[in-house]
């Protein structure tokens, strides 16, 4: 932080309205239109709405258009089922990563380094997500939350294991050590000591996790598919896939913005540990 | 038994150790056995094993066999699955495609993010309020995405009554219907989406740069551009390592952003591995999908192990 505060001055004398004025015109142009596009469009009425423009509603009818997504997109149902498979994902990411990294930072020898590779291998490999189908269908677990929640853990556990074993690497062993002279066990040393140091990369993990499995399609739909199970972003793929012959642009970006609001509010008022969470886990 | 076996392997690198880091015999002291329990780690190892190891096992099985919607049976058919999308071109095609998906999505969304990083670099509240603006897209969803750009892009669509508007005569530009340029697009949606995300990760590595190492290049007479290339681009090496990397990936398991732009066409020229398993899937040939998910996972391993390794080793020759 420093060093560029340090060295800005010096380097920016001359564009100091330049650089402003380019921010504006480049979010303008690349963050503005989209996003006003989406709103305006959502209160059109469909005859203004076929053809997506930027041009102001003549006829704004907000109301109607989200009332009508909200009951045909079963917007709260959606929401449910969107909660129901990635909270638990996150929590069981979170946890049973913190136990593992915390045994591959602390052991040594061969074994745990394979185990270690083994378990991060997932950053790298794309789940092979048709026969992922084939073993949830034998295990009685398809188009199950359950089977959602395992699916999510398995492909989100290798990051959360690559970033808090690193982060355990670089904790102080002492502070176990006091722990375990005061005679505490594996298991208070693990909830008590290690799991509140990990704070700043659970934050960290949690949000890389919520960021993938919250707008997922591609694996909820080979697992949950569509129906009663159906979470948010599937529920739009429905509601877009029916509407899109009939040029409805009017009722999907109303389902656009009433499922990105949730997102965009939780970004706001967490937005500094977001930020924070991030950057930390990137670059050491 | 596992124990034992690793207290082993443990004690030899110990020793190794010993003699060799100052730093870690500090902290040597009598390890109970139990100090890390492995059952810490099994519940992690049981599922990852179960859901991401097994099925990829699985997916070495499967493909060689005629599973399907049609018949309950499944019976092992040797190649023939391979020698379908051999034959019909769709292996060739879906592998070149996700290729030069993936290579323009690490352009893009690393051009995107350096430029924005650098552009909103120092600390003011105004650009502390534009990074959070240029975040916005990251938090929308990749479908969604996908909806806005291909209203924006529809031949009747915002963009091209706008470019009309400013022209002054009539422009229908089939943004999405190019057999050459749609994939272009559909990578640019991508990088946008994405570059929030990139310009993070460039700005905090940005701002971990040693202070007097700039100093020293600006008492030399270094200018912008030559402190840019020759100092800080350099010592970036850790942020690009993790941006191209993570966006290679990404970009190879694509699905949600082409499937709402493109849908893989026009004339299957956007379609993507997933694009494709989506679709036989869909279509109850499972082992044929199943083959081009193999297809998928070998490439993968083939490309990006070396694009980490070589990422790495230059991070290391800094």
């Amino acid at each position: 932080m420093t060093a560029t505060t340090v060295f800005a001055p010096a380097r920016r004398r001359a564009p100091r309205l330049l650089q402003p004025a380019a921010v504006l015109l480049i979010a303008a142009v690349t963050i503005g239109i989209p996003l006003w596009l989406v709103a305006v469009t959502s209160v059109k009425p469909q005859a203004e709405a076929i053809k997506p423009n930027l041009s102001l509603p003549h006829r704004v009818q907000a109301a109607e258009n989200y009332q009508q997504t909200f009951d045909q997109g079963k917007v709260v149902q959606g929401f449910v089922n969107s909660l129901l498979v990635v909270v638990p994902s996150v929590v069981l990411v979170l946890l049973l990563g913190a136990g593992a990294a915390w045994v591959f930072a602390r052991r040594k020898g061969r074994l745990t380094g394979t185990l270690y590779a083994l378990s991060i291998s997932g950053l790298l490999l794309p789940p092979a997500v048709i026969t992922i189908v084939m073993e949830l269908r034998q295990l009685g677990l398809a188009g199950t939350q359950l089977g959602m929640i395992a699916v999510y853990t398995g492909m989100y556990l290798s990051t959360s294991i690559f970033f808090m074993t690193g982060f355990i690497r670089n904790l102080p062993e002492e502070l176990e050590e006091a722990a375990r002279m005061d005679g505490a066990g594996p298991a208070r040393v693990f909830f008590q000591v290690i799991l509140p140091l990990l704070r700043p990369v659970i934050a960290t993990a949690t949000i890389m996790v919520m960021l993938f499995a919250w707008s997922d399609i591609f694996y909820a739909f080979f697992v949950l598919g569509g129906g009663e199970k159906a979470t948010l972003p599937l529920n739009l793929y429905q509601v877009a896939s029916a509407q899109l012959y009939l040029n409805n642009w009017h009722l999907i970006f109303a389902y656009v913005v009433m499922m990105s609001l949730p997102m965009v509010a939780v970004f706001v008022i967490a937005q500094r540990r977001i930020v924070a969470g991030i950057t930390s886990g990137a670059v050491k | 038994m596992v124990d034992t076996a690793t207290r082993g392997a443990l004690d030899a690198t110990r020793a190794k150790d010993r003699s060799a880091s100052p730093r870690r015999s500090r902290r040597e002291r009598v390890r109970r056995k139990a100090d890390q329990p492995w059952w810490f780690a099994l519940p992690a190892l049981a599922v990852f094993g179960a859901f991401f190891l097994l099925p990829n096992l699985l997916n070495f099985v499967y493909p060689f066999t005629d599973w399907s919607a049609f018949h309950p049976q499944i019976g092992f058919v040797g190649l023939s699955n391979f020698e379908t999308i051999l034959n019909d071109g769709s292996m060739a095609r879906d592998i070149r495609i996700t290729l030069e998906y993936a290579v323009l999505v690490a352009v893009f969304q690393n051009g995107f993010g350096l430029g924005l990083a650098l552009l909103l670099e120092r600390d003011t509240r105004f650009n502390r309020f534009f990074r959070a603006v240029f975040f916005l897209p990251v938090l929308i969803s990749a479908l969604a995405v996908g909806y806005i750009f291909r209203a924006l892009l529809a031949q009747d669509g915002a963009l091209n009554s706008v470019l009309s508007a400013l022209s002054g005569h009539q422009l229908d530009t089939p943004w999405l219907g190019s057999t050459t340029w749609t994939l272009v697009v559909v990578t640019l949606v991508h990088g946008w989406k994405w570059m929030g995300l990139a310009m993070l990760i460039y700005l905090a590595g940005l701002k971990s740069m040693p202070g007097d190492v700039l100093e020293a290049a600006r008492i030399d007479g270094a200018g912008a551009w030559r402190t840019f290339w020759s100092i800080r681009f350099p010592l970036l090496a850790p942020a690009v390592t993790f941006n191209v990397t993570t966006a290679l990936i990404g970009s190879m398991n694509t699905f949600d952003i082409v499937q709402a732009t493109t849908g893989g066409g026009p004339g299957s020229e956007t379609e993507v591995f997933n694009i494709y398993m989506f679709r036989i899937f869909g279509q109850g040939l499972y082992a044929q999908a199943s083959a081009m998910s193999l297809v998928l996972f070998l490439v993968v391993v083939v490309l990006a192990v070396p694009v980490i390794v070589g990422l790495r080793r230059r991070e290391n020759n800094q």
